[in-house]
């Protein structure tokens, strides 16, 4: 077997034995989408037309910006990448493959959903389904790449926190998951636009559930992917085995470059 | 002339205004246990690990195997093994695990028998979280030398092992050692370096204060040689200290102990006073310095070479 898979193997099973990976992958998307199914849906019947998307983005911002950053930064600063350098593990390999598990188990987890969301509170299944993947595959990407940057710019497990915190709380209030992006003020809908929740959920209305998107889904979908190249890009260049041992590359702010393209989306997509 | 297989030439390491090591040159050869001895700070880590790649020489120039660890440190990972002084492995991956993926990322086929000998057979399922720090050391050991490294890096390699562990780790490192690996050794033990090295070089202030075979440096110093005798009889009371080269003497649980510069004339005088007054001799030992009483007489006088 090769080592790529060997390694693969270890991080996705590391998934489900952290505790805290636990909780972030599974149980608090999960459980959230139950007390949602619970909750909203007898308060705000309309939250069905978008319950599978929301809870899929839910569960994805979950397991990629609350859960992958911090162990590549506890990793970095406990010495595992200094052990990992020396006997030749490359730093793509700890970039690329914990983004990888990770997307594996918000697939599940998003299977999962999908599955049980129509039966258990009667909501609607995407009309398109190569939509819906590609929508799903898109947003996993992008945000993979926002939590792997966050964990190679992050100096301490503290920072990453405050750094998950920036984009997840605005993606939870502002992202089309709990309000529809209609129903925001116009200043406000452009400081959501900046929010990968908020063109995932645009391009899942247009692109996978057969309702109106507020803006050009196709665009959305552009703006994610190529958000999640610049993030991946920035990591691979940011990227230090040891932060008090070598010199860094690039400033750590270079990495608000991956917002890039959503700053061009607010000027061109309304 | 010996094969050098590591060359450290005026070697300079700096960490802003602080100077960790100072221009120091040495080299290694194939097949040797070299010790690297100094007190925390004196610039031990820093030269091991940027013979390791890790860190970036400011000054000088390091080769391993013909090989600059800075530049190409990717042509040195077969070749070189390491055990960190913090191991640096993931709490929850299984000790089968980590040796499949380290020796998966070496091209080679995992060594469990290594597993089994340094006392981890029984905890191939356990999490690395899970092991006490003996085991975790031990574990660490076994996939530095899992893919046979021709040179290997031991960073204080029996912090926290028991005394069956610390036997077994020096066997396998005079076994490899008879294989042709070199060893690079840095420890705070002197015993263990004195026991094991055939090299030792004693770091201080980011200097080498002084560098040679055990037995070299503690011949070197002012140290005296320590001799205690038992008798039946009380010939030695009545000769107190009065022996040749003795510059001290002292008496504790019936022994006489004598601090000789010159352990030949002394033992001679002590041995030909006890036959002259026909008593007769229960017990002899000398204890040359060792080599902790000639670091720390380095040490406290702090001077570099």
């Amino acid at each position: 077997m090769s080592a790529f898979l060997y390694h693969f193997l270890f991080e996705f099973r590391t998934g489900l034995r952290n505790k805290t990976l636990l909780m972030m992958n599974y149980l608090f998307p999960l459980g959230f989408y139950a007390m949602m199914g619970l909750v909203m849906v007898p308060i705000n019947p309309l939250f069905l037309e978008t319950m599978i998307p929301g809870m899929a983005v839910f569960a994805i911002l979950a397991a990629t910006l609350l859960g992958l950053p911090d162990p590549l930064v506890t990793a970095r600063e406990a010495g595992i990448f200094r052990s990992y350098k020396i006997n030749g593990v490359p730093a793509i390999s700890l970039l690329v493959i914990p983004a990888l598990t990770t997307v594996l188990h918000v697939l599940l987890v998003t299977a999962l959903i999908t599955a049980t969301a129509p039966l258990f509170f009667d909501a609607p299944l995407p009309v398109d389904w190569l939509g819906f993947a590609l929508t799903v595959l898109v947003t996993a990407f992008a945000c993979a790449g926002l939590g792997v940057l966050i964990g190679v710019i992050s100096p301490s497990s503290r920072m990453t926190v405050l750094w998950s915190q920036l984009i997840y709380l605005p993606s939870m209030l502002l992202g089309g998951m709990m309000l529809p992006y209609s129903m925001l003020p116009a200043t406000v809908r452009k400081m959501a636009q900046l929010l990968p929740a908020t063109q995932a959920m645009n391009a899942f209305r247009g692109l996978a559930q057969g309702l109106a998107a507020d803006f050009s889904p196709h665009g959305s979908l552009a703006i994610l992917l190529t958000s999640g190249v610049l993030a991946f890009g920035l990591a691979v260049y940011l990227f230090n085995w040891d932060r008090s041992n070598t010199t860094q590359r690039g400033h750590p702010l270079l990495a608000l470059l991956v917002l890039l393209p959503y700053a061009v989306g607010v000027l061109l997509l309304s | 002339m010996k094969d050098s297989v590591i060359k450290v030439t005026e070697f300079r390491k700096t960490y802003g205004d602080v100077v960790a090591v100072d221009g120091i040159s040495f080299d290694v050869h194939r097949g040797e246990i070299f010790g690297l001895l100094g007190p925390n700070g004196a610039g031990k880590t820093s030269t091991l690990e940027s013979l390791e790649g890790l860190r970036f020489p400011d000054g000088g120039s390091l080769q391993v195997l013909g090989i600059d660890p800075a530049r190409q440190s990717r042509k040195l990972r077969n070749l070189i093994g390491v055990q960190l002084q913090t191991s640096g492995l993931p709490e929850s991956i299984q000790v089968d695990e980590a040796m499949r993926f380290f020796c998966a990322y070496h091209g080679v086929a995992p060594r469990y028998d290594l597993l089994d000998r340094l006392g981890l057979a029984e905890k191939r399922r356990a999490q690395y979280h899970q092991l006490s720090t003996g085991l975790q050391r031990r574990l660490a050991l076994a996939l530095a030398v899992a893919h046979d490294p021709p040179v290997l890096f031991l960073d204080e390699p029996t912090a926290g092992l028991d005394v069956p562990s610390r036997v077994e780790l020096h066997n396998l490192m005079r076994e490899l050692q008879a294989a042709g690996t070199t060893i690079i050794l840095a420890t705070h033990d002197m015993a263990e370096a004195e026991e094991m090295s055939d090299r030792v070089a004693i770091l201080l202030c980011g200097r080498i204060a002084t560098r040679g075979t055990p037995m070299d440096i503690t011949a070197t110093g002012a140290g005296l040689t320590k001799v205690s005798v038992r008798t039946e009889g009380s010939s030695l009371s009545e000769a107190g200290g009065t022996f040749p080269a003795v510059s001290r003497s002292t008496v504790k649980d019936e022994y006489h102990i004598y601090f000789s510069t010159d352990i030949g004339p002394t033992v001679s005088a002590i041995i030909a006073h006890i036959d002259a007054r026909e008593d007769t001799l229960i017990d002899l030992r000398v204890e040359r310095p060792s080599l902790e009483d000639r670091f720390l007489e380095i040490a406290t006088a702090g001077g570099a070479q």
